[in-house]
């Protein structure tokens, strides 16, 4: 699998994919949309158009440890371990509050990255065997961007990799491994995040 | 941590003045915005996100990402509570792993 983007002259950047490719990147992106969920409900047909705009989102963080991943607490990370049992209800009850009013908006952001990429993917014309080219703006390489990042932190929570040991670990996992085949997406996944990135960067 | 729960009742009795306390941010302490080692962010796009989003230069936010990867976090801002919050808000909307806290030395 070649596997990486190119610069596009004028910007934005291509890749070509086949149909495997396109379609192991759509089903984990479609999957990546059902764990994040469908968010705040709009306000119904007559409801209170602001009822959306003041909407307060959860004050605890999830349970899943993907979605822990992808929507982390703001307060009270390694290295500053509360003192007290006073200290850590604060920075819990702090990282609640930021929680309620950042969540949501988190959540649109990567459904939103999700969205486009999934969107760019059904414009494809798969030609037969060859599969397609697929051209990207600027604006769209963001949003690839960020949902590649975004199922490579998923993929890398679901197969447990906590440090750069677990990661290397990966790189030699035996073919008969049941979690090759995630490895190897993930990887793969890497590598068009590792390129695009080049792409992007000022 | 086994002493925390027998410690628990003798907490909970403290006087509220003394709670209260906890609760005063101390004005002058400024906060910092810390970013987290993570093994699944890539150095580049580490290093991207933080040109990008502060308008570091390619030297400075890649020294920031070597920390972060070598010391496990780095302070990569500083300033009011409420721009710290705005900044962690921003680094998760990257997936980076990102916290704040005051800046107590």
């Amino acid at each position: 699998m070649p596997g990486h983007f190119e610069p596009i002259p004028g910007g934005g950047a291509a890749v070509a994919l086949d149909e495997v490719e396109i379609s192991i990147i759509r089903s984990l992106a479609v999957q990546l949309l059902e764990l994040i969920g469908p968010g705040e409900e709009p306000a119904g047909e007559d409801g209170d158009l602001f009822a959306e705009l003041f909407a307060e989102g959860p004050s605890e963080p999830p349970a899943d440890p993907v979605l822990k991943r992808l929507l982390p607490d703001a307060y009270g990370g390694p290295g500053s371990e509360p003192s007290s049992l006073e200290k850590a209800d604060e920075l819990r009850a702090y990282s609640a509050e930021f929680r309620r009013f950042t969540e949501n908006d988190l959540r649109a952001r990567k459904r939103d990255d999700a969205l486009a990429v999934i969107r760019s993917l059904d414009a494809l014309t798969v030609a037969g065997e060859g599969g397609a080219v697929l051209e990207l703006s600027a604006e769209e390489s963001r949003s690839w961007l960020g949902a590649l990042n975004d199922l490579r932190l998923a993929i890398g929570a679901r197969l447990d990799v906590a440090d750069e040991e677990d990661a290397d670990l990966l790189y030699r996992l035996p073919d008969s491994d049941p979690r090759k085949p995630m490895v190897m997406a993930y990887l793969w996944l890497g590598g068009l995040q590792e390129t695009l990135v080049e792409t992007l960067m000022p | 941590m086994g002493q925390v729960s027998s410690a628990a009742p003798v907490e909970i009795t403290r006087p509220d003045a003394e709670e209260e306390t906890f609760a005063v941010p101390e004005p002058d302490v400024p906060w910092i915005t810390l970013v987290h080692n993570d093994p699944v962010n890539l150095m580049s796009y580490v290093t991207y996100v933080f040109q990008t989003y502060f308008g570091y230069s390619k030297d400075k936010a890649t020294k920031l990402m070597m920390d972060v990867h070598h010391k496990g976090r780095a302070v990569v801002s500083s300033g009011s509570r409420e721009e710290m919050e705005r900044d962690v808000q921003a680094m998760h909307g990257y997936g980076l792993w990102a916290t704040l806290q005051q800046d107590r030395k």
